[in-house]
């Protein structure tokens, strides 16, 4: 610097100059990243759909089902005011509903843990992936199927096997394992678990599409109850 | 500053290492090497906005003036971190569901400010080109002895899942380096990496330090000579 400075122009000292610079650094820059966002964007959503497109077969079995369920969903009215609803996918069968899967979220030792769980018509668990969380690489990080098959455990389940009061890991008294030095990330699992087959059972009408009002009454009654009790 | 291509190489991987010499960006290195295919992905992630950032700030040396070069280095690094994050996630998806949670915290990494700083901003695109090719190379390789290290006495095993970073043709890599291991959690967690890291570094101080000492022998010796003949 000090060479230079005998041939730099003035104006580099000047405070407009550093204005200009680091303003337009910042524009150009803005600039890029909007760009970037732009040509990016519909990638990006292709590309999420994709991944919800081959979450949905894992948890709904293709075989079982003949129409599109990205298609075919439902939005279960929010349980709180500043709830978002729950997105059904349907699977149906000759149009008739087989199976659904949504997406829930648990709260694990990193915090949100996604997921999503196929249900088929009686309750019984189709299947259940993880679909992001901030665990523990090594430790919590056993609840993706690409470290272990601890997920693919649920499959089969519903509540009556294992007995609703058991969906706990086994720490709490409950059915299900949990690993070596990590019990808050399974028992968020599972805890998100239980609640989805809860959800489902709740708004079981709604979801089928059986229409039985005096139950879905009754069902807002415990949902009231809940809330302000 | 030592410009050439061999002292810079050396600098990089050794000496002046951005984890062993300048004991900068510990906060990732502590927080992923708990395997050694997390130190890899985040190391190779790190390499790549290295390189960019120092060619870019190298680039734009001339016009950036020091009073405003900090701010200026940091909408770089952080405006080409979002980039590369969108980009990656759009078009090479399957390697960002991998590295994806890797990328957000390079913007954390002061070694990359520092190196703009401290070599880039003074050095021709070229030099600052090579500089990141072997910080960046030096920072993975750390990474990955400290990630091994960790993965071997914590979990018994070495580059698990590494095809899933790397594709299917590097399943070999992947080893069970003590069968029916229970795991030994410490080494898993932070802990772990504080104890790995503090012990690679106390060896090379002490490798440094003897060093050093044998170098003042053999600089001593001529001296004593001349003493000798001196007084006789």
């Amino acid at each position: 610097m000090n060479k230079k400075s005998a041939v730099e122009p003035g104006y580099r000292n000047k405070i407009s100059y550093h204005t200009i610079l680091l303003g337009g650094t910042a524009f150009v820059f803005g600039a890029l990243i909007t760009f970037a966002h732009i040509t990016t964007h519909d990638d990006i959503a292709l590309r999420l759909q994709e991944d919800m497109l081959a979450s949905l077969h894992q948890v709904l079995p293709p075989a079982i089902y003949d129409n599109k369920p990205l298609d075919d969903t439902l939005t279960l009215k929010p349980d709180g005011p500043n709830q978002a609803g729950l997105k059904i996918y349907r699977a149906r069968k000759a149009g008739k509903i087989v199976g659904v899967a949504f997406e829930i979220t648990g709260t694990g030792y990193g915090g949100a843990i996604e997921i999503i769980m196929g249900v088929d018509k009686d309750g019984k668990i189709l299947g259940v992936r993880v679909i992001s969380h901030h665990e523990t690489p090594g430790l919590g990080d056993k609840i993706e199927l690409s470290k272990s098959n601890w997920i693919t455990k649920f499959k089969g389940l519903f509540f009556g096997n294992p007995k609703k009061d058991k969906w706990k890991v086994k720490k709490d008294g409950g059915y299900f394992d949990q690993f070596t030095g990590a019990t808050i990330t399974p028992r968020g699992v599972v805890k998100a678990i239980k609640h989805g087959l809860e959800l489902f059972e709740k708004n079981r009408s709604q979801i089928l599409g059986i229409k039985t009002p005096l139950k879905t009454s009754l069902n807002g009654t415990t949902i009231f109850f809940r809330r302000y009790g | 500053m030592a410009t050439g291509y061999r002292q810079i190489t050396y600098d990089g991987l050794w000496s002046n290492n951005i984890i062993l010499g300048q004991t900068l960006a510990l906060c990732p290195t502590l927080a992923v090497t708990n395997t050694a295919t997390n130190g890899l992905g985040m190391g190779l992630a790190t390499f790549a906005v290295l390189i960019m950032s120092n060619l870019v700030v190298s680039l734009f040396r001339d016009i950036i003036t020091p009073e405003v070069r900090i701010p200026i280095f940091v909408l770089f690094i952080a405006g080409i971190v979002t980039i590369v994050d969108m980009s990656i996630n759009a078009w090479l998806h399957e390697l960002y569901k991998v590295l994806g949670i890797f990328i957000p915290l390079i913007v954390t990494n002061c070694a990359i400010l520092g190196r703009a700083e401290a070599f880039a901003s003074k050095n021709p695109v070229r030099h600052a080109i090579a500089d990141g090719f072997s910080m960046g190379l030096g920072f993975t390789l750390v990474l990955v002895v400290i990630g091994g290290i960790r993965e071997i006495i914590g979990h018994g095993t070495l580059f698990a899942n590494a095809s899933s970073l790397l594709g299917h043709s590097f399943n070999f890599i992947e080893m069970t380096i003590i069968p029916g291991y229970h795991g030994f959690l410490i080494m898993a967690l932070p802990p772990g990496g504080f104890i790995v890291l503090g012990i690679i570094l106390a060896l090379k101080q002490n490798h440094e330090i003897r060093k050093k000492s044998r170098l003042a022998t053999v600089n001593i010796e001529p001296m004593l000579i001349n003493m000798e003949s001196s007084l006789s």
